[in-house]
């Protein structure tokens, strides 16, 4: 590079614990002015303390942070009159309106009195939020929270603008506004710094540190690691029978790098020596799978790659369950499920059903409808029409029965912190009721099936969040349920933790076990055998991940992903409104 | 500092000041804290404590049927004090007091007439149930007083002098009635202003660390001085005016006589507040939980407020080491202020050593919280 960067971070090491792991392990990286560098790692990789670094808010154990030229921790005033900082949840006043919001951080900024009302004018037309300046901030959408809280943070224009999670519960349409609204943003005069935990959004990244449990992976622009992977990553298209069956083969086997199931296709990484072929797919995987198809390499493959490749070998979960007799009939049934408050329908006539052994996903934005759907199927909640049942049982009639059958993890895993791993699983043995004998031997069971044996006597808070997630599934499984459910189960996490859960899925899914899962997250969609699409209260689509992106095939949109298809779909159903 | 950076500065405390009032106004539950808690307050220890026992329930046992004894029976009856419950035998009514249904037993025992022939000094005995001693003081002296009343009539009748013996006669200061309520509703009045000062800006403080906003606050080039002003001015002011609040109460619902001036009630006021909103501050600034927080300001400021200011309990007759951290309490020199103002007047010479004293704690919370309160995040 010509001249210094704009943010040069020179061997910053972060500790929260002496004992712990350092939150960040010497980092060295450089962040320019002129384009996005994004902050790219799974949770608990150390973003938001780097970002925090940046600010000046936290000070590092060794090395240093230099802004423009100056150490980060020093200059505390000049520094924070250059900086624009959201943080995670956007840092607004809920009970405060739009206006009220903005002029709080005017004020503070320092922005004189005669650019105010130009400035207001402009960052509301920008994020289009003029017609609710009037509206408190609480009563905004997520995506207009997030909106706002870049119209603040981008107040006198900062030099350095830092986002933390930006994203994050933000659903795909607002997210994808706001990469567009940031991208115009950029220039020169500016530094963007962006940090997720989606790898999708790594690669509309100019520039990305990939950090992994405190330690950088990888400095560059993307395109950069993805290369590394090019004629690498093909697609298999068995018939979707047998798709479940041959990806466990090649796991277990250990043919491929990386191998996860993509819509109705399987992804797979070959292992580094085949790339030398070129675009040839190596002969010992096409054996098992069929025709390869070669496909552009993504961002997630490579950082796979990095990370040494996805998990091998085959989930021990099959064995440990018990096969639950197919008998053909639905194993979840929704039959013209609503509710209503007052007014305000949250759900209208949703009717579907689940087979046992297949994964089923009920997509849709925040404040769709999907959690109250979802939680009058576990029988939390009582259908103001409609009916559910679950493995036959009626939830009006029979919901204890029904709970029974049922084994559900909830979203960042509903665990006692400070019991151990062995009393959390025996605390949920007791819930669901399991006998003192079954129970001991289901608990063995499960440590085994998820190698916990040796976390035992750990509190789960001090697990690590792969093992935390393991030990959320292994509670939820302890009964061995007919019907599992799934609330955003993988959101954030690492890609190898994530396809060793999916891996764990497949396995109950050979047992008959059905799978309802709730998400807003694309990746968890590609998961799905068939997709039940809710936007405002309302099926607007249903069918597999690739009939839904048929759906919207079109000339322009050659290989639409499942984000596509999602806006697209909910495009469609807001003109339908509108007409 | 130049004038524009001056200038620039207050600007960010007038605009932070102006956020917390706004969410003041917007959030039903600091209005509940600020105006409805402290009216629910007053009238609980205006109106539903009280120290004076009025009519205590006592069971007079009348062994000696002679007219002298019914002539005493029909005293205790007579008297304002006492609800008397009338037996012949002692046996009658000891149950009662054992279950807690009388408070004590007057005993006119069977040779009552002999005994006060012969000016037995113990004529009478009087029993009373020793597990709540306050009650069962009250209803020994009261009981006492019913006697020597009688007893002075009696041998004024029998054309016999009373046995010359010294004569108090009492005369109670500033509250000629002894009415506990003067002296509870001013005490009062200090603990809903400890609430206020140090229980809502402790909250308020760390709801800010959990929404993430104080986050993005201390990002700007915001400083430490002036983020700790904005957040004392609104409360000061919100204080103030349940000050207000509370003494038009104490004055006109509860009719206790004010006898100061409102100036000097408001030179106590803000030199209570200071303290009281420090502590709040300090609280805030050491945790960044509401739960912790509002759990550490009930048990550092209400709690103490309530307990070791000499508002309920004489601090005078606390052990030396709870009076030496009693004037670590701001309440204390608060309550007793307050009292002087309402029922004594503008008595300077007890008001201006309370007032240097709460100043004194304020500036060394206020100090504290300085020094404690991040800049940074970890």
């Amino acid at each position: 590079m010509q001249n210094d960067p704009f943010i040069c971070i020179d061997n910053v090491t972060k500790r929260f614990e002496p004992d712990a792991p350092p939150a960040l392990d010497a980092i060295n990286g450089e962040i320019a002015t002129g384009h996005i560098t994004g902050l790219v790692g799974p949770d608990g990789a150390g973003k938001t303390t780097l970002i925090r670094l940046m600010t000046g808010l936290s000070r590092p154990d060794e090395g240093r942070v230099l802004i423009n030229g100056k150490d980060a921790t020093r200059s505390h005033k000049d520094l924070h009159r250059m900086i624009g900082y959201m943080p995670q949840k956007f840092g607004l006043y809920e009970d405060l309106t739009v206006q009220e919001n903005l002029g709080i951080y005017a004020n503070l900024k320092g922005l004189p009195a005669a650019d105010r009302q130009a400035a207001f004018d402009e960052l509301l037309e920008f994020t289009d939020l003029a017609q609710f300046t009037g509206r408190l901030a609480g009563a905004l959408s997520g995506g207009m929270k997030q909106k706002l809280g870049l119209a603040c943070a981008l107040l006198k224009r900062p030099r350095l603008l830092l986002l933390d999670e930006p994203s994050v519960g933000v659903d795909p349409i607002s997210r994808r506004e706001l990469w567009r609204m940031v991208q115009a943003l950029v220039d020169e005069t500016m530094a963007v710094v962006w940090s997720t935990a989606y790898l999708d959004e790594a690669e509309h990244c100019d520039h990305v540190l990939l950090l992994s449990e405190g330690r950088l992976l990888f400095a560059g622009p993307p395109a950069d690691l993805t290369r590394r992977v090019d004629g690498r990553v093909f697609l298999a298209k068995p018939p979707a029978s047998k798709r479940r069956a041959i990806l466990s083969r090649l796991l277990s086997e250990n043919l491929a790098r990386d191998a996860i199931i993509h819509g109705d296709a399987i992804r797979i990484l070959t292992k580094d020596e085949t790339s030398m072929v070129g675009v040839t797919p190596p002969p010992a995987i096409v054996e098992v799978t069929g025709v390869l198809e070669p496909v552009p390499s993504r961002f997630e493959d490579a950082f796979v790659d990095v990370l040494g490749g996805g998990p091998q070998g085959r989930s021990l979960l099959a064995d440990a369950m018990t096969i639950h007799a197919d008998d053909g009939k639905p194993a979840v049934e929704a039959r013209g499920l609503t509710k209503r408050y007052g007014d305000f329908t949250a759900a209208s006539d949703i009717s579907f059903s689940i087979k046992r052994g297949e994964i089923f996903g009920l997509l849709g934005p925040n404040g769709a409808g999907k959690s109250t759907t979802f939680k009058m199927l576990c029988g939390l909640l009582t259908p103001s029409e409609g009916e559910g049942r679950v493995a036959g049982f009626d939830l009006r009639t029979a919901t204890a029965d029904a709970r029974g059958r049922l084994g559900y993890m909830a979203q960042k895993f509903a665990l006692y912190g400070e019991l151990s791993v062995a009393q959390n699983l025996a605390f949920f043995a007791g819930v669901y009721g399991l006998g003192k004998k079954r129970a001991q031997h289901r608990i063995e069971t499960m440590l085994d099936v998820f190698e916990l044996t040796q976390y035992r006597k750990v509190s789960a808070k001090t697990l690590p969040l792969g093992f935390k997630q393991r030990l959320a599934l292994a509670a939820a499984l302890l009964h061995e349920p007919d019907v599992l459910f799934l609330d955003e189960p993988t959101s954030g996490v690492d890609p190898i933790t994530r396809r060793e859960f999916w891996s764990h899925i497949n396995a109950l899914t050979a047992q008959n076990v059905a799978v309802l899962v709730t998400t807003h997250f694309m990746e968890e969609a590609e998961y799905c055998d068939r997709i039940n699409l809710i936007y405002r209260g309302q099926t607007i689509a249903e069918g597999t991940p690739d009939e839904l992106r048929n759906a919207i095939r079109r000339p322009e949109v050659e290989a639409p992903t499942m984000e596509d298809a999602f806006i697209e779909l909910v495009r469609r159903s807001d003109t339908q409104e509108a007409a | 500092m130049t004038r524009q950076e001056s200038l620039r500065s207050v600007w960010r405390i007038i605009t932070m000041a102006r956020k917390e009032t706004l969410q003041i106004v917007r959030d039903p539950s600091s209005i509940l804290i600020a105006f409805v808690l402290p009216l629910l307050l007053l009238f609980m220890f205006g109106f539903g404590i009280s120290l004076d026992a009025n009519t205590v329930r006592i069971g007079v046992v009348v062994e000696d049927a002679r007219p002298d004894a019914r002539s005493l029976a029909q005293s205790f009856q007579a008297s304002r004090y006492f609800d008397v419950t009338l037996a012949f035998d002692r046996r009658a009514v000891e149950e009662e007091l054992v279950a807690g249904r009388l408070r004590g037993i007057v005993v006119i025992p069977s040779d009552f007439t002999e005994r006060l022939r012969r000016q037995n000094p113990s004529a009478v005995q009087i029993i009373t149930d020793g597990s709540q001693p306050n009650t069962a003081q009250f209803v020994a002296n009261y009981a006492r007083g019913v006697y020597a009343v009688w007893q002075d009539k009696y041998l004024r009748d029998e054309g016999r002098n009373p046995p010359p013996s010294i004569e108090s006669q009492p005369r109670f200061w500033f509250n000629a009635e002894l009415t506990s309520r003067y002296n509870l509703v001013p005490g009062s009045t200090a603990v809903v202003m400890t609430i206020i000062g140090t229980l809502l800006t402790a909250l308020v403080i760390a709801r800010e660390w959990e929404r993430g906003t104080m986050e993005a606050v201390l990002a700007t080039p915001i400083s430490r001085i002036e983020l700790l002003l904005s957040k004392i001015a609104p409360y000061f002011a919100l204080g103030m005016g349940s000050l207000i609040l509370c003494a038009v109460a104490a004055v006109f619902i509860f009719g206790v006589p004010f006898r100061g001036s409102v100036f000097a009630l408001g030179v106590v006021a803000a030199a209570f507040l200071l303290p009281a909103l420090g502590q709040g501050l300090l609280i805030s600034a050491v945790t960044k939980n509401q739960f912790v927080a509002s759990q550490l300001a009930l048990f550092t400021g209400f709690l103490p407020a309530t307990l070791l200011s000499g508002f309920v309990f004489e601090i005078s007759s606390m052990p030396e080491l709870i009076r030496v951290i009693t004037m670590f309490i701001p309440a204390r020199y608060f309550v007793t202020s307050l009292q002087t103002l309402f029922l004594a007047g503008d008595t300077w010479i007890l008001l201006l050593p309370a007032i240097r004293n709460m100043v004194a704690v304020g500036v060394l919370f206020l100090t504290l919280t300085y020094f404690a309160t991040p800049k940074r995040i970890d």
